[in-house]
């Protein structure tokens, strides 16, 4: 019996997605950028996705790039906008929050290594962007200012408001990027991330095809494009695009936007149950994130102490319950988590650092699961050492 | 039994894996990512996990990867480059073996429930009660010396599946199976040491290098050599030929005053070695003074006949006959006098 908690690393696609991407293949599709029938249809079917995808974001469906996932979505806003400044004002001046994905943070070192100006903006102990240090960094030289709207290890909520009116007051010139891709399943981002400039989204994420995603890009940004070609997406993005995702994409989206209301509070619930059972019976866990917190519904993450997280997840892996520990890199190995690092959390802490994310589909039984299977396995390893 | 077995993506280990699958164990392959530098050789490499996830995947098991950078660096790379900053010759994948595969994964592997580690080393493990470790049944290829620092307790913990083969014969067995590691290359040399950079290379980005003077016997100057820290006892290779024709060897390295001193075949042999009471470890419990055994001073050496004295450091290795010296930091595997291939203890030279 599979108890799949690691819903932030990838949830199950929906069925009626499948079917929905099925469908766009039952008839000859053409691409979408040729003149005759199927390539008419290909057209159509792309443009409502996309219109699908502005509505779920609150914008134009002008502002609509699709690209090949969160991390192309990430690159494209980052490298776009500092290939912009830099043909353009002759410079760029890129600020990240420490806490951003490896999407946003390699993406950052890639233009530093290209002479661009980067710094990264703290977070407080609870993983929150520190506000203050934002606005001290804030210049008229800052090309683009990158804050997620919720972290994907933690699922800390950022306040994207307060950082957008800092930008618009401090740095006007500058574009703000929110990585949305942990957000779109749970918050409605037409409300929390419509005055972003660009945000990012993947369709893996909300139940829809890995290989899909989207960056809005709104209409003030200078963008240059990182892949050339046909010129597709209004020369932001060139490839032929991808209408069977494209329309899982946005099949995906509003789905969850209609599940949202009931839905989010339902996760939250269980996931509030998981929390207190699982602090209740493992001595020494700590929560990661304190109460007060803006975290998303689906996401509780701990720290262990005396437990080693890659022991944990192999022994909860062998007893069916899927978690995660943080990233991965290359050979597939655990890394120390930076984020973990930037809230400073103590070293002996983080090692034993574990992620429950629930999602749609978890129900009640999953919990109990959970909640069953995990003290055993934490005493185990505790016992054995 | 539930098996951990440690899968390089080598032929050896994924046989090994494969093996214990054939003989019904519930086996589960990890793979250590030790170095997070560059290297093209050895265990570490992205390319080399992915040969290991495959062939547990073609087995039809589960595999982890383990991150144990941070430990290996502090374990061995770390201590490796100290020993060279005092001029001594360290062995790491014995270091390697000793505090990561057989002491940390081990006990990680016994964490998670299981009940042996297995690897792809080239030795046999016999007898139930008194453990033997034994060389490996291809002489070529046999593993005992860097595993002469298992105790009986790790003994009993480890199964070495492919000890009892032929390389000839693993790879075989690996063609058969279609294991896409059958034909690859034997792992050379030092794991984190690229071939591009090499050990100076590497060693200089670490540590500081120093040139030192050689100098002959009666301390006349007879050359230089570029980093003293590199220069080991017993060594041919740069230091020419004296007076009389004869190639000269390192007799000596003293880093502190970065000097190096040469001698003539005759001056480089050496009677015995000292091996510290403190770098001692025993298969079955101590040999005493006057025992007889026979010393293996390097991987693939050639093992020599030795009596054992004692010495107020430790222990003393007696050679039968004068042997080129062991460079201080070397591992000495001692084996039994009456049964050769079992491995009675080891020792690092001082």
């Amino acid at each position: 019996m599979t108890t799949y908690l690691d819903h932030a690393a990838t949830t199950p696609l929906r069925p009626e997605v499948a079917v929905a991407m099925a469908e766009v293949h039952t008839t000859p599709l053409g691409n979408p950028t040729g003149s005759h029938p199927p390539a008419q249809r290909a057209r159509r079917l792309l443009e409502e996705a996309r219109d699908e995808v502005a509505s779920f974001l609150g914008r134009d469906p002008g502002d609509i790039v699709f690209t090949s996932g969160g991390t192309e979505a990430a690159n494209l806003a980052v490298l776009g906008t500092v290939e912009a400044a830099r043909c353009g004002r002759g410079e760029a001046v890129l600020l990240c929050s420490a806490v951003e994905h490896p999407a946003v943070r390699e993406s950052a070192r890639a233009a530093a290594h290209d002479g661009a100006d980067s710094r990264v903006l703290p977070v407080d102990r609870s993983g929150v962007l520190d506000l203050d240090a934002l606005a001290r960094t804030l210049t008229s030289r800052c090309t683009l200012v990158a804050v997620m709207t919720a972290n994907n290890e933690t699922g800390v909520v950022q306040p994207l408001g307060d950082v957008i009116d800092a930008v618009r007051r401090r740095a006007p010139q500058a574009f703000v990027f929110t990585d949305a891709v942990q957000a779109a399943p749970y918050l409605d981002l037409a409300e929390v991330a419509a005055a972003a400039d660009l945000v990012s989204l993947s369709a893996h994420k909300v139940g829809g095809p890995v290989g899909t995603g989207a960056l809005a890009v709104g209409p003030r940004v200078a963008l240059a494009a990182r892949q050339h070609g046909g010129g597709q997406e209004r020369e932001r993005r060139s490839g032929t695009q991808d209408v069977a995702g494209a329309v899982g994409l946005a099949t995906a989206l509003r789905l969850v936007a209609a599940e949202r209301a009931e839905g989010a509070p339902r996760v939250a619930a269980l996931r509030d149950r998981l929390r207190r059972g699982l602090l209740s019976s493992l001595p020494d866990a700590r929560a990661t994130v304190p109460d007060d917190v803006a975290v998303l519904p689906g996401h509780l993450h701990l720290c262990l102490r005396g437990v080693e997280r890659e022991e944990l997840l192999v022994a909860l892996g062998q007893e069916g319950v899927c978690v995660s520990g943080g990233s991965s890199c290359a050979s597939g190995a655990l890394e120390p988590s930076h984020v973990l690092a930037a809230m400073g959390v103590a070293p002996e802490l983080a090692a034993g650092a574990v992620r429950f994310t629930l999602g749609y589909g978890t129900t009640e039984a999953d919990v109990d699961r959970a909640l069953a299977a995990v003290p055993g396995v934490v005493d185990a390893l505790r016992r054995r050492a | 039994m539930r098996v951990l077995v440690a899968m390089s993506g080598g032929v050896d280990s994924s046989v090994a894996a494969a093996l214990l699958v054939e003989q019904g164990h519930d086996v589960v392959g990890a793979t250590l990512k030790l170095w997070g530098g560059p290297s093209d050789s050895g265990c570490c490499s992205v390319a080399d996990v992915d040969d290991a996830r495959r062939v547990a995947q073609q087995l039809g098991i589960a595999h982890h990867v383990f991150n144990l950078t941070e430990e290996f660096d502090r374990n061995v790379v770390t201590p490796y480059v100290g020993e060279h900053a005092r001029g001594r010759t360290p062995n790491p994948c014995i270091e390697c073996n000793r505090s990561m595969k057989f002491d940390r994964l081990l006990r990680r592997a016994e964490r998670l429930g299981f009940d042996r580690l297995a690897t792809g080393h080239h030795a046999r493990v016999t007898g139930e009660t008194a453990r033997r470790l034994r060389r490996g049944a291809d002489a070529a290829k046999d593993q005992s010396y860097v595993l002469s620092i298992l105790d009986q307790d790790t003994l009993g913990r480890v199964l070495f599946p492919v000890g009892d083969m032929t390389k000839d014969e693993v790879r075989a067995r690996a063609r058969r199976l279609g294991l896409r590691t059958a034909d690859k290359p034997d792992s050379q040399d030092v794991c984190f040491i690229g071939s591009a950079e090499g050990r100076q290379g590497f060693l200089s980005r670490r540590m500081e290098l120093h040139a030192g003077e050689v100098v002959d016997g009666e301390g006349r100057p007879a050359g230089t050599v570029e980093a003293v820290e590199l220069v080991t006892v017993g060594q041919r290779r740069g230091m020419g030929h004296g007076s009389d024709g004869q190639r000269r060897y390192v007799t000596r390295v003293d880093v502190a005053s970065r000097r190096v001193t040469v001698g003539g075949a005759a001056d480089a042999l050496r009677a015995s070695v000292l091996l510290p009471e403190a770098s001692l470890t025993w298969v079955e419990g101590p040999l005493v003074p006057g025992a007889r055994a026979v010393a293996q001073v390097s991987a693939h050496g050639r093992p020599v006949p030795c009596s054992l004295e004692h010495d107020d450091a430790g222990l003393r290795v007696r050679f039968d006959s004068p042997q080129r010296p062991v460079a201080p930091g070397q591992t000495v595997a001692l084996y039994d006098a009456l049964d050769p291939d079992a491995v009675v203890g080891a020792g690092i030279a001082a």
